[in-house]
């Protein structure tokens, strides 16, 4: 355990010190949406990995100075906001607001809303997200505003499989792919589960690479579940910064991964675990860095 | 009574063009977006002037909003432009989220607002919009009245930090106000002073107003009119101060009598100073094609309709 918490944002870190981070962050994702019995818990555990590389050993950022603008550093959107426990997690951890602050998800006077505001002040966060499909559209903006300012850093967007659904994405990946925005670099969270049930049996796209690639954009596909791939793809995903197509990476994850009875299954996308299911989650996530 | 003297004859989005131009050159931080309406909007001086930071968007309205939030949070000033309808009713998701509730410093700017976009009919005609976008926390909300009107309130969005709907349109209308004049957002402005009645009156209504006042004062009528070119924040204190005096008010306005002009200073009135109100605008209906003139005229929202406003309030005095 000492090991880990020697880990700062930004240094250097292996995947197997990664992944015992996401251990944390996914205690404090079962543990919020438990304590106020309502929230995300599924997409939340699915995106654990991602997000903890991303904050913790990917992008270039400033945790203990955050500003909305964000100039001069990469920058994450969090299109599907209902994954709000691991977004807050992830960023308490890494040191945008005490961490203590978890306390008061979804609470009355909370800056930890339901979904991630701007309103309430919360660092971290640039932009209100919950409303489906928005996110993509807000990092072209961003990425623009780099473009204009020639700062080269990123902007990561991350949004959900079935919120693809949503018309306004594909305007803005149209808009992406003609102006050739090169510092996007994408992720859609492809567990292929959303409320109602398989994304596929809904309103589904087997051929999401190819509805990409005809935007001209340039696809990319990890295991968003396994630390070391993820550390890999996101290297050749920086590589390819700057060579005039936006980047997105076809995210596969399990819905509930790392809680194995919320596993593989649209039920847990917005319901919370009652006391004996959290008891049995947290036996199966080693506690690294010490609940908030 | 005072001549108002007409300095010329133009449409007030063309005064938006000149304003954005005008702002653009104060400020580099100031970029436009504009969903494939740019000769519509008047925007190609601008997009000239300054071609890097035009953002020509295509026919993806939403995508433009969430676009121009993206980029305010970059720092920079965006004004997006396109139809009051597309501007609004069509992106009003995107607007509540990713502008309003999220605090971002984007200038929505709306032109062929209301009926006087003539011939192309209810699709295009929105009469919601000041409604719908005044229920937003947060956000200003302008309908000038003339070319130059709208010009400088264009300046002045542009250095109010916080999001603002811009609303102008389509038909060349009396210039009547000054060229050099300093927008206040939020302050109203006396055109006339007069003693029996008040009219408040919004964007193309306010030359129709300033007609209606000349027509009544031949009748005897003295009539304050006061231009309310900002419907959020209202100015409370001039409409009060000009209520208690003429003790009855007539709101005039190209939009639905619903969630307009009229219904917030209704709602200022009934919690202050209780007085007869009478209320020029559309009454819950669609608009359909015609010239302006003609629609302007079919939807009593004309000089007659402000006029027989201000007998009928003046009876229930």
């Amino acid at each position: 355990m000492s090991s880990v918490t020697e880990i700062q944002p930004n240094k250097m870190s292996t995947a197997n010190e990664l992944t015992q981070i996401a251990s944390q962050v996914r205690r404090d994702i079962v543990r919020m949406v438990h304590a106020v019995q309502s929230g995300h818990p599924g997409g939340s555990l699915g995106c654990a990995d991602y997000l903890t590389a991303l904050y913790f050993h990917i992008m270039d950022h400033h945790p203990n100075a955050f500003s909305m603008a964000g100039k001069n550093e990469d920058v994450f959107v969090l299109s599907n906001g209902h994954i709000s426990p691991v977004f807050y997690s992830v960023l308490a951890r890494s040191g945008y607001f005490p961490i203590n602050e978890l306390n008061t998800f979804r609470k009355l006077n909370s800056r930890l809303q339901g979904h991630p505001t701007t309103h309430e002040g919360l660092p971290g966060v640039r932009i209100a997200s919950g409303s489906l499909g928005q996110g993509l559209s807000v990092a072209v903006g961003l990425a623009l505003a780099k473009k204009a300012d020639n700062d080269t850093h990123i902007v990561y967007v991350n949004t959900g499989d079935g919120e693809l659904q949503e018309g306004q994405n594909w305007e803005a990946i149209m808009y992406a792919g003609h102006h050739g925005l090169d510092n996007i670099i994408a992720s859609v969270d492809y567990n292929k589960q959303q409320i109602d049930g398989g994304v596929v049996e809904i309103m589904g796209f087997d051929t999401l690479r190819s509805k990409f690639e005809a935007f001209k954009w340039t696809v990319l596909e990890m295991d968003g579940n396994n630390m070391q791939d993820i550390l890999d793809t996101n290297i050749k995903a920086k590589a390819l910064q700057g060579k005039g197509q936006p980047i997105v990476i076809l995210m596969k994850t399990e819905m509930g991964a790392g809680v194995d009875f919320m596993m593989g299954s649209h039920e847990w996308h917005g319901i919370p675990p009652n006391d004996d299911q959290l008891a049995k989650a947290l036996a199966q996530l080693p506690e690294t860095l010490g609940d908030y | 009574m005072q001549t108002i003297e007409i300095l010329g004859n133009n449409d007030t989005r063309s005064g938006f063009g000149a304003g954005l131009l005008e702002a653009g050159k104060q400020n580099n931080n100031i970029v436009a977006l504009c969903a494939d309406l740019t000769g519509s909007l008047k925007m190609d001086g601008f997009k000239k002037e300054f071609p890097n930071r035009f953002y020509q968007m295509g026919i993806a309205e939403a995508n433009m909003m969430g676009v121009a939030a993206g980029l305010a949070t970059g720092g920079k000033i965006p004004f997006t432009g396109t139809f009051a309808n597309f501007s609004t009713g069509r992106v009003y998701d995107q607007i509540r989220q990713s502008i309003a509730y999220s605090g971002k410093n984007v200038k929505i700017c709306a032109s062929h607002a209301g009926v006087t976009l003539g011939e192309d009919g209810a699709t295009h005609q929105i009469l919601e919009d000041l409604g719908l976008m005044k229920m937003l926390p947060g956000m200003v909300v302008i309908n000038p009245c003339d070319y130059n009107q709208t010009k400088a309130a264009t300046i002045a969005i542009a250095n109010h930090d916080g999001p603002c709907y811009l609303r102008f349109g389509r038909p060349k209308v009396a210039i009547f106000t000054k060229p050099d004049q300093v927008f206040e957002i939020g302050k109203a402005v006396t055109i006339y002073e007069g003693t029996d009645v008040s009219i408040f009156c919004t964007g193309h209504l306010v030359w129709k107003s300033i007609q209606a006042a000349q027509a009544l004062a031949e009748k005897g009528i003295s009539a304050e009119v006061i231009n309310i070119h900002t419907i959020k924040p209202l100015d409370d204190q001039a409409i009060l101060n000009s209520a208690r005096k003429t003790k009855c008010v007539v709101t005039a306005e190209e939009h639905m009598i619903n969630g307009g002009l009229g219904d917030s200073i209704c709602q200022l009135l009934a919690r202050n100073l209780p007085t007869p109100v009478e209320m020029v605008g559309v009454n819950d209906t669609f608009g359909e094609s015609g010239t302006p003139d003609q629609l302007m005229a079919k939807y009593h929202l004309d000089v007659v309709d402000v006029v027989a406003a201000v007998e009928k309030a003046m009876t229930r005095k």
